[in-house]
């Protein structure tokens, strides 16, 4: 198979983009192959299959700095910013890191129970209701002023965006734990 | 001994006063000391003060007779020639040192010096060494830090010579009287709260002073006539409710501006005891114990800010108090006034007496306190080791003996304080009794006094004496708070030791040529190097090797100045590096230590440790060329994890990589690898090794390894043994060569060799 055979397979082919720091993504494809597998094709015209998106700063900087790690988890390449990416190959690669991420977000804290850890949190979210066991106040973090995440007992993990946007019972439940 | 003599040099060193007159007796014409060393010890190991002269001629000794030292009439004297066949030298061991003259044929005489002096020995050494061997007298290597004087060694980060300064006397009131150094930026706020504790004060004392007309004007003439309405009586009432709710409302305020000046003197106080803390080079860390440090800046400090807004507060408010019932009193009658006050100065005497054994039970408390936290400080980090060595037990019993400790001493507090506290109590009910009795005295006696002035005079005396118990209290807790300051003041007095240049030249760019110039270094008596000759190259990798002990951590250490060489200079680009402002030097300087240090933060904070302003590319960049880029990504939160303490699990290969990254991205020109690969295991090294590659580039590199084999691209290796440099060479020549290297080389491959076998 040719190189130009290969690309041409490509569903969608980024071109080399001006990153915001004068970084340059070196031209890529992504696509879906049959089995829902993230296939790259990086601009040596190598084909990498079960590709791995992942944010470096999935915190701070959601949208910038995407790696692209082969399974083995060596990176293969960096996309500086989704911004600068042509729509469908960012929309593939957003799809592909939503699917990968589960941060349910508080909408609400119904009840915690007891004022000592480990206690045990009753809370409403963007994905429905639960209720997860907090280690210690340790795993209550502000990441800024406002934006505050918990890591429960089993390591996942739940954001709360703004804590002025919840209610003033939730809000102060919230408080004894920063 | 404070007052000097300049000698005939021209003041280029100063003699003790007490030798001059006698020295000047003793020298031929044309003849000057040239330098002057002052043994402390006879030859049996008495205390007794001699003193060692060099002249160009001669070197003269003088000996006063023991106990006479100041009759230096009587001092014998001897001198030997100088010439080439003579020869100086210093031995020291356990703070006693010796110094000796050696002849051609035999010992001609020496003497005993403690460890304070070694020093000034061996100054008066390279002096005499000069003067001998070259015939010209060597430059002037009066040292600084030597006392003026006594001439003994100044302890490096101290101001003043501890032998000639009296003994610290106890400091803990003038301790407290420097708060008022803090206080004073909230002058206004003071004054406030201080005009609200007076006015209220005033305000609580008007009820007691109605109580006269009340008795005598109303209820008196009621009893005795039958005159008067219960109505007036009402409005005595209702004036003495708003006295009080004015105290209250008074009282309420002051609380509260008292309460908030003090909380924001004791943060103020926190605030410069820490970054103070931070200016104190590393040579006050090793000697102090993390648990003590730690006490000082919290608990310690916190003490205080509950003096000031508790104690110190309501000890104002009582000598307020007491000053204006004590003019109340002697306004209504001056002999009650006496007699209610009689034991007053008995209580007075008391406070001193209690005050000197409370302040030395509490000083001893505070280093209990602080002993029982340094053994948490000591075993919580540990617990890995105690766990291993099943010691749980012993850490147990250490712990509960520290406790002991401080139980002992409170309970000595408390044996004080409970014969003391009923004691004031009795006397204060003694105070009233007395008043009764003078009182009802002089009411018999012609109606002196009315009934209403005795009541009056009740209600006072008894607040007054109540106060006065509440202010013995504050004995105890100004003797804590002062204790506390002193502590606080111990580290603020402290003078880094590694001083900012009164001129400091600020470099803007580095080459990276360094340069030790006979580059000495004693810690105490022990001398770790000496006679360090060195020129590096701009981007030389340089590997330093030898055997543990043999000073190789000491001289990385002078090179980032976390200690200044005691004798000789480093160089940075020719410029000693005394010169520079000490933390843009050291701006220029990465280090990557054995044990890789993260802070409690993110992994971005922590790789832009150096330059917080970095932004995330350099800090990609940075992680990439340190090989870390791909374990980050593997973490929950990438770049973002937590790690350090409580935060992400991280092996020790990664933490290395993560601390090279962070050397990486300050792009510093002088590199120090201080064992940076001896922690991990050799597939992890290669890693590491890779890492390193990248970051030594075009810098200068100093290296320090225990397994050669990481050093093999080192441009010349410096072999250290015992503080001197044995053999430098590039490893190869070094090897060919049967030396130093070749030595620890053969030895490592041995070990190599021994663990294959097996």
């Amino acid at each position: 198979m040719s190189l130009e055979s290969i690309k041409k397979g490509l569903q969608v082919t980024a071109r080399t983009q001006e990153s915001p720091n004068h970084q340059t993504t070196p031209a890529f494809g992504l696509s879906l192959d049959a089995w829902g597998r993230l296939v790259l094709i990086d601009a040596e015209g190598l084909r990498h299959v079960g590709v791995e998106p992942v944010r470096a700063f999935p915190l701070t900087d959601p949208s910038h700095w995407i790696s692209l790690c082969d399974a083995q988890g060596r990176e293969i390449l960096q996309v500086p910013s989704l911004e600068t990416l042509p729509p469908a190959v960012r929309q593939i690669l957003e799809a592909e890191l939503a699917a990968r991420e589960f941060t349910p977000v508080i909408e609400r804290i119904v009840r915690v129970s007891g004022e000592i850890s480990p206690s045990d949190w009753d809370v409403e979210t963007d994905r429905g209701t639960t209720r997860f066991t907090l280690d210690s106040e340790d795993d209550v973090r502000r990441i800024s002023p406002t934006r505050v995440l918990i890591t429960d007992a089993r390591k996942l993990r739940y954001q709360i965006p703004d804590i002025r946007k919840l209610d003033v019972a939730s809000r102060r439940t919230l408080e004894r734990f920063l | 001994m404070n007052d000097k003599v300049e000698d005939a040099t021209g003041g280029r060193e100063t003699l003790p006063a007490s030798w001059g007159e006698t020295l000047r007796t003793q020298l031929e014409a044309g003849e000057t000391a040239l330098a002057w060393f002052s043994p402390d010890l006879s030859q049996d190991l008495q205390y007794q003060s001699s003193l060692l002269v060099l002249t160009h001629r001669r070197l003269l000794q003088g000996t006063c007779p023991r106990d006479q030292k100041h009759l230096p009439a009587e001092t014998t004297w001897h001198s030997w020639p100088l010439s080439d066949e003579l020869l100086l030298r210093t031995r020291d061991r356990a703070g006693l040192g010796t110094l000796e003259l050696i002849g051609p044929n035999e010992r001609l005489g020496f003497w005993r010096y403690t460890i304070g002096r070694t020093q000034s020995a061996h100054q008066f050494i390279d002096r005499f060494e000069s003067l001998v061997r070259d015939g010209k007298d060597g430059p002037d290597s009066a040292n600084e830090s030597a006392c003026p004087s006594c001439g003994a060694v100044l302890l490096t980060a101290r101001a003043n010579c501890a032998h000639c300064s009296p003994p610290s006397a106890s400091k803990t009131a003038s301790s407290l009287l420097r708060l008022s150094r803090f206080a004073r930026a909230r002058g206004g706020m003071i004054l406030l709260g201080f005009l609200l504790t007076l006015t209220s004060t005033a305000a609580s004392l008007i009820p007691a002073a109605l109580t006269e007309p009340l008795v005598d004007r109303v209820l008196i003439p009621f009893e005795s006539s039958g005159t008067g309405r219960y109505s007036t009586v009402l409005w005595y009432l209702v004036a003495m409710t708003a006295a009080y709710v004015l105290a209250w409302l008074l009282g309420w305020a002051r609380t509260y501006v008292l309460a908030w000046v003090s909380e924001r003197v004791s943060a103020d106080l926190r605030n410069q005891t820490y970054s103070h803390l931070q200016k104190l080079s590393l040579e006050f860390f090793g000697g102090k114990r993390t648990g003590d440090l730690m006490s000082r800046l919290t608990s310690d400090t916190d003490r205080i800010c509950n003096f000031l807004s508790i104690n110190l507060l309501d000890f104002a408010t009582d000598v307020i108090m007491i000053v204006m019932t004590v003019c109340l009193l002697a306004y209504r009658d001056v002999y009650l006034a006496l007699a209610a006050l009689a034991p007053f100065p008995i209580i007075m005497w008391l406070v001193q007496f209690v005050r000197y054994r409370m302040l030395r039970a509490l000083q001893q408390g505070s280093r209990a306190w602080a002993a029982m936290s340094s053994v948490l400080a000591d075993t919580i980090p540990g617990i890995r080791v105690v766990k291993a060595f099943a010691q749980e037990r012993r850490e147990v019993d250490r712990f509960r003996a520290t406790n002991d400790h401080v139980l002992n001493v409170n309970d000595r507090v408390n044996t004080i304080w409970s014969f003391f506290g009923p004691m004031t109590t009795f006397l204060t009910q003694a105070g009233l009794l007395i008043v009764w009795g003078v009182g009802a005295w002089m009411i018999f006696d012609g109606q002196r006094i009315t009934v209403g002035a005795l009541t009056m005079f009740l209600t006072l005396i008894a607040r007054f004496y109540t106060r006065l118990e509440a202010m013995l209290r504050m004995v105890q807790a100004t003797q804590r708070a002062g204790v506390s300051a002193q502590r606080i003041f111990e580290i603020l007095d402290r003078a880094p030791s590694v001083p900012e240049p009164i001129r400091p030249i600020h470099p803007t760019h580095l080459e990276g040529e360094i340069e030790l110039r006979q580059v000495a270094f004693r810690h105490g008596s022990r001398s770790i190097l000496s006679g360090i000759d060195l020129s590096i190259r701009p981007g030389e990798l340089i590997g330093l090797v030898g055997p543990s002990g043999a000073g190789k951590s000491t001289l990385v250490n002078l090179v980032c100045r976390f200690y200044d060489v005691t004798d000789g200079a480093i160089l940075v680009d020719g410029v000693d590096i005394r010169s520079y402002a000490v933390s843009e030097y050291r701006r220029h300087i990465g280090i990557v230590l054995q044990e890789p240090f993260l802070f409690y933060g993110t992994i971005a904070e922590n790789i832009a440790y150096g330059r917080p302003n970095a932004d995330r590319s350099e800090i990609i960049a940075a992680a990439r060329a340190a090989r870390a880029h791909d374990f980050i990504l593997k973490l929950p939160d990438g770049y973002d994890s937590l790690v350090g303490e409580r935060g992400q699990a991280l092996s020790g290969g990664e933490r290395q990589r993560i601390s090279i990254a962070r050397a990486i991205l300050i792009d510093p020109k002088i590199l120090i690898l201080d064992e940076a690969t001896s922690s991990v295991d050799t597939e992890t090294e290669r890693e590491i090794q890779q890492a390193l590659d990248n970051l030594i580039q075009g810098r200068t590199t100093i290296a320090i390894a225990h397994r050669l084999s990481t050093l093999r691209k080192a441009d010349r290796l410096v072999v250290l043994e015992h503080g001197a440099i044995a053999e430098v060479g590039p490893p190869h020549d070094l090897l060919k060569r049967s030396g130093a290297y070749s030595r620890l080389h053969r030895a490592q491959m041995e070990l190599v060799a021994g663990h294959a076998l097996q």
